[in-house]
């Protein structure tokens, strides 16, 4: 008999790995990515490509000569903080902006922390919160949706719902009737990030995400709900104008902006959001009230990545929540007895 | 349809192979070896010596203490020394080595397969019969079973928790046990019940065994007190804390034993070896075995006298298949992947399970992406991520502040690890420590 192998107990596995995951996030992501060629063109197509290529060539280069250690490319998540990034940018952006974008993502937010697993923040993110504070003119002007007709860096830009939104707050009041079709908001024919505007692909991504368990409904439904309830709560304030009821300013700020986005696939990115139920329950609350005060009172129409971000920063004390032990109820009684 | 409420994976049944295979018996060996620690507790003391000539179910080993086990012969034969013998992970015991010589069994023993329904012995009699003819718990725990049997003052015993589950993939003999042999199994149950003075006992039967449970409920509808519960398939059901939890909705503390909460569980085999010994004045000395695998010629459920080399045993199934990675002892999940098969048939090991050397090798692990997939499958609620690598971290303290000592060795974190982390590598380590700081702890005071 040939020699026996003896490694130790359990014995099989179920077949599941790093990249499988990062696969099924990316699939999930296609339906978005197949309406913002749809909407935006060359832009969609020149940004996302360079990013997710830039995003690659830095971890392997990072990895390999200034780590010196193998790169592991195979496991997919450069490719897919590639293409997040991309999904947060506007589709006009030049083409070396987008670079430097993917080198800080990759680089700065992800490499510099150890390689995959030891980041605190979302990676994406941290590229995209970077450009913005140093391009903010080039990252704030957003491309109408006009397919492949419109040109590239030279695509018509206008304003988005979320700044049409952020107007009927101040209480120019008659901008509301200028706000896009509902239709147009979850359909995606909408100014905005190139990933962001087709808040049914999104949906149905995330739904299939969820299914599929890649990851939990606890942080998408706690944000959009504390979103939704956080917008109900504006409305019965009474500071939106007379010709916007509560029901329709709920609905635009849920499918519009970087939220449905920002709830199903940024927030969930396993390294940087918290490892139980409770945690993960209060981080998307966290996040939805900290978006919603961006939104309302603070400087920037769209709060999606700085309040994950924030909400990445508490994380490791998120983390010291603990799981329902086995028993536990009895254990909290036994010790009271005593 | 009822399950454990926290945790659990769902790892391929692959029973397909050695299903509803009829038992068969396997021929007995020419050499028996029968190691003296077959149990949790004490080793036995062997009441033989050389030269001996012994019978079928004569007394060979005495129980070492209150928590052990009585040893009997399997074979009839001269005993040829008393000896030291490794099983197959290397581990050093004493065995009674025994040349077999046909096979005369002790008169007493009720060799008939006529089903006999009727007890009239008193609690204590049926316990005292238990712990002579050596049961232990089958499941693969062989822990003694007439120690269950009696809780400590203060505990009282409310409900029998029978565990036909088996959980563990590729292993069918509990399965097929159930069919074949129901109604001895139904009187093994209401045995126990008169030996705890109870009126309850639930039959918990996962639901891809549906033939059992049909056959079970029908038994069970003519059995006072006695249910059938199916439960959803999920691993480790069978987990003794798991089927309390399914069963009667109650979670044992940490620390404590079943009797905690009022419940006594014991697996099908170890019942019909209980109805065997006090309706048949039959001791243990055999068990039924599945072997088991993709490649395996004749996978299929075999009784077994113990103190049989496995050899013996494998080759009854067609031999060891040529593409042979790595065989198990037990099932995939909990087994102990074995050095050889020259050990002897005993009553701790359930099934022979040969994998093919392709499904034999752990991948390469990668780092913890930390998306808490180990923490959703650990039946027991810990944090699997964190225990390992604070084991890596020799941070003992915090490793019983996080409750590694209630850990049950099921393998679900590792099963469901993306990155395929050894993580209940490194938490068996940390427990193994972390139980000798404990002991230490309490020997100081």
């Amino acid at each position: 008999m040939k020699p026996l192998i003896v490694s130790p107990a359990p014995h099989a596995h179920s077949g599941d790995s790093v990249r499988k995951n990062m696969l099924l996030v990316i699939a999930a992501l296609l339906p978005a990515y197949a309406v913002s060629l749809v909407a935006f063109g060359w832009g969609a197509l020149i940004t996302t490509l360079i990013s997710v290529a830039a995003c690659v060539c830095t971890e392997w280069v990072v990895a390999k000569y200034i780590l010196k250690e193998k790169p592991t490319l195979g496991d997919c998540s450069a490719v897919l903080t590639g293409l997040l990034l991309a999904f947060n940018l506007p589709s006009n952006l030049p083409w070396w902006i987008v670079i430097i974008g993917a080198v800080v993502a990759i680089g700065v937010g992800k490499m510099t922390f150890g390689g995959l697993g030891q980041n605190p923040f979302n990676p994406a993110l941290v590229g995209r919160v970077f450009l913005l504070i140093s391009f903010p003119v080039q990252m704030t002007t957003w491309p109408q949706p006009q397919g492949f007709a419109g040109g590239y860096t030279d695509a018509v830009t206008g304003a988005t719902p979320l700044s049409y939104l952020k107007n009927v707050l101040k209480g120019q009041g008659d901008m509301a009737a200028s706000l896009p079709d509902l239709k147009d908001a979850l359909l995606g024919m909408t100014g905005g990030s190139l990933g962001e505007v087709c808040a049914l692909a999104l949906i149905a991504g995330g739904i299939f995400l969820i299914c599929m368990r890649v990851i939990t409904w606890h942080i998408p439904v706690s944000i959009l709900a504390t979103v939704a309830v956080c917008a109900a709560l504006t409305g019965w304030c009474g500071i939106l104008p007379a010709d916007m009821c509560t029901g329709q300013y709920v609905a635009y700020t849920l499918l519009t902006g970087g939220l449905m986005l920002g709830a199903f696939f940024m927030a969930t990115d396993y390294v940087t959001s918290p490892m139980t139920g409770w945690g993960k329950i209060i981080f998307g609350i966290g996040i939805g009230l900290i978006v919603m005060v961006i939104r309302t009172w603070g400087a920037y129409p769209e709060g999606m990545s700085f309040a994950i971000l924030i909400m990445n920063a508490c994380v490791p004390l998120l983390n010291r929540i603990r799981p329902r032990r086995f028993g536990e109820k009895v254990r909290a009684a036994a010790t009271d007895k005593k | 349809m009822k399950t454990f409420r926290i945790g659990g994976v769902h790892p391929h049944d692959n029973k397909i192979y050695s299903a509803h295979q009829p038992i068969r018996e396997c021929p007995l060996p020419d050499k028996a070896i029968i190691p003296l620690v077959q149990h949790i507790g004490a080793p036995a003391q062997a009441v033989v010596e050389k030269g001996q000539k012994v019978k079928v179910g004569e007394l060979i080993a005495k129980a070492g203490g209150f928590v052990s086990a009585n040893i009997h012969s399997p074979v009839s034969g001269t005993v040829t020394k008393i000896d030291v013998t490794s099983d197959a992970w290397g581990m050093k015991m004493p065995a009674i080595f025994i040349d077999v010589e046909g096979d005369e069994w002790l008169e007493s023993i009720d060799r008939s397969t006529d089903v006999i329904r009727e007890c009239s012995l008193e609690p204590k009699e049926i316990i005292n019969c238990i712990q002579e003819a050596g049961i232990v718990g089958l499941g693969g725990a062989c822990f003694p079973t007439h120690v269950k049997l009696m809780p400590p003052p203060g505990k009282k015993a409310e409900v029998l928790i029978v565990n036909g589950v088996e959980c563990e993939p590729y292993l069918t003999c509990d399965h097929q046990l159930m069919l074949e042999h129901g109604e001895e199994i139904m009187t093994g149950i209401q045995i126990l019940m008169r030996a705890l003075g109870i009126q309850k006992a639930v039959i918990g039967i996962e639901k891809n065994k549906p033939d059992a449970i049909a056959r079970m409920k029908e038994l069970a509808s003519r059995t006072l007190g006695v249910e059938v519960q199916p439960l959803r398939l999920k691993y480790p059901q069978g987990g003794e804390k798991q089927l309390i939890d399914a069963c009667i909705r109650r979670q044992v503390p940490s620390g404590a034993l079943p009797i905690e909460v009022g419940a006594v569980v014991d697996n099908v085999a170890t019942i019909y070896a209980v109805y065997e010994a006090v309706q048949k004045h039959k001791p243990l000395i055999s068990r039924v075995m599945t072997v088991t695998g993709k490649s395996v010629e004749k996978p299929g459920n075999y009784s077994v006298r113990f103190g049989t080399p496995l050899t013996q045993v494998v080759a009854e199934a067609g031999g060891v298949p040529e593409d042979t990675g790595k065989i198990i002892g037990g099932g995939p999940m909990m087994g102990r992947a074995m050095n050889n098969i020259d050990m002897p048939a005993n009553k701790r090991v359930s099934g022979l399970l040969f994998l093919p050397e392709a499904e034999s090798r752990r991948t390469e692990p990668e780092n913890c992406i930390r998306c808490g997939k180990c923490v959703d499958a650990c039946p027991m609620g810990l944090e699997p991520y964190l225990l390992s690598k604070q084991a890596e971290k020799k941070m003992w303290d915090e490793m019983e502040q996080h409750d590694v000592m209630d850990c049950i060795d099921c393998g679900c974190c590792l099963f469901t690890c993306p990155s395929h982390r050894p993580l209940l590598d490194y938490i068996r380590m940390g427990k193994a420590t972390v139980g000798g700081i404990i002991r230490a702890r309490a020997a100081k005071k």
